[in-house]
């Protein structure tokens, strides 16, 4: 085990707030390839009755992974990054992410454990706006290669 | 119940992700890992070559249901079991997205197991959406 495995349960609250904008949601569908009328389209949106351009389901990576990054950034936890790659990601979804709401991402460590040589650790977070309305949940799971397995 | 049932196939996807798409992907999503787009440190780290985001990959998937348009996402999760691995060529690495109905659950939302393969193998594990109708 080369993760510190105190970290399981520890929580982040937000350290900044992220303001959704029109233009990174075009930017981001228009990279995944999804141009769905209601992501690029103030009108095509007020006409589904919400108040501005909404964001494709996994747009909220972008903050999910910066809270991460912060966490798996931390050198007392130990994590090598080079040998880092995604194992599972989950989404709830309560309400669309709408241009114009400032989110506030709180990330929890669920669980950190090794199998098999691999380090596995694993977040959870609640995206919300500022203002309190649920927006997304999210479930991550990363995982460590084993620094030796290129030996074989 | 809008007609769905158990074993609907949902329009497939087939898409070529290229090197660029990987750097266009990386901004716009803020993921800067260099496996992803630097082959030296992808094979220095014991990959074959740079890979492709798993959240590309998720994303291109979850479009077979948004495209559906039978309802709103509920849920979405997906495991990355293998890598997309992304030539520095013209071509990039072909990626078929697919979808089927897997059940009607009791609360009337509908789970759709999706599959992404590439080179004749599933990149994504358990791969589900719960949309409601």
């Amino acid at each position: 085990m080369a993760l510190d495995e105190s970290f399981s349960g520890r929580e982040y609250p937000a350290d900044r707030i992220y303001e959704v904008g029109r233009e990174k949601i075009r930017e981001f569908a228009e990279a995944i390839g999804d141009l769905r009328p209601e992501y690029l389209d103030q009108e095509a949106a007020r006409a589904l009755g919400y108040r501005d351009v909404i964001a494709p389901p996994t747009f909220t990576m972008i903050v999910n992974l910066d809270a991460i990054n912060k966490i798996v950034n931390d050198p007392d936890l130990g994590l090598d990054y080079s040998r880092m790659v995604h194992g599972d990601q989950g989404f709830t979804y309560y309400h669309p992410v709408v241009a114009g709401d400032r989110l506030s991402v709180h990330t929890v460590v669920d669980n950190i454990m090794s199998r098999a040589g691999n380090d596995f650790i694993s977040f959870r977070a609640e995206i919300t706006t500022v203002e309190g309305e649920r927006r997304i949940t999210t479930r991550a799971q990363l995982v460590v290669r084993d620094a030796d397995e290129g030996a074989a | 119940m809008s007609g769905i049932q158990v074993g609907d196939v949902l329009p497939p996807l087939q898409v070529r992700i290229s090197r660029a798409a990987l750097v266009r992907y990386a901004g716009a999503a803020m993921d800067f890992n260099p496996i992803h787009w630097n082959e030296g440190f992808a094979r220095g780290v014991g990959l074959p070559d740079v890979i492709a985001h798993g959240m590309l990959t998720m994303a291109l998937a979850g479009r077979v249901v948004t495209d559906w348009g039978m309802g709103a996402l509920v849920d979405y999760s997906a495991r990355f079991t293998r890598p997309v691995v992304v030539p520095n060529d013209d071509q990039g690495a072909l990626v078929e997205l697919s979808g089927k109905v897997g059940a009607i659950n009791d609360d009337g939302t509908v789970r759709v197991n999706l599959d992404a393969r590439f080179d004749g193998r599933s990149v994504l594990g358990k791969a589900i959406a719960i949309v409601r109708p």
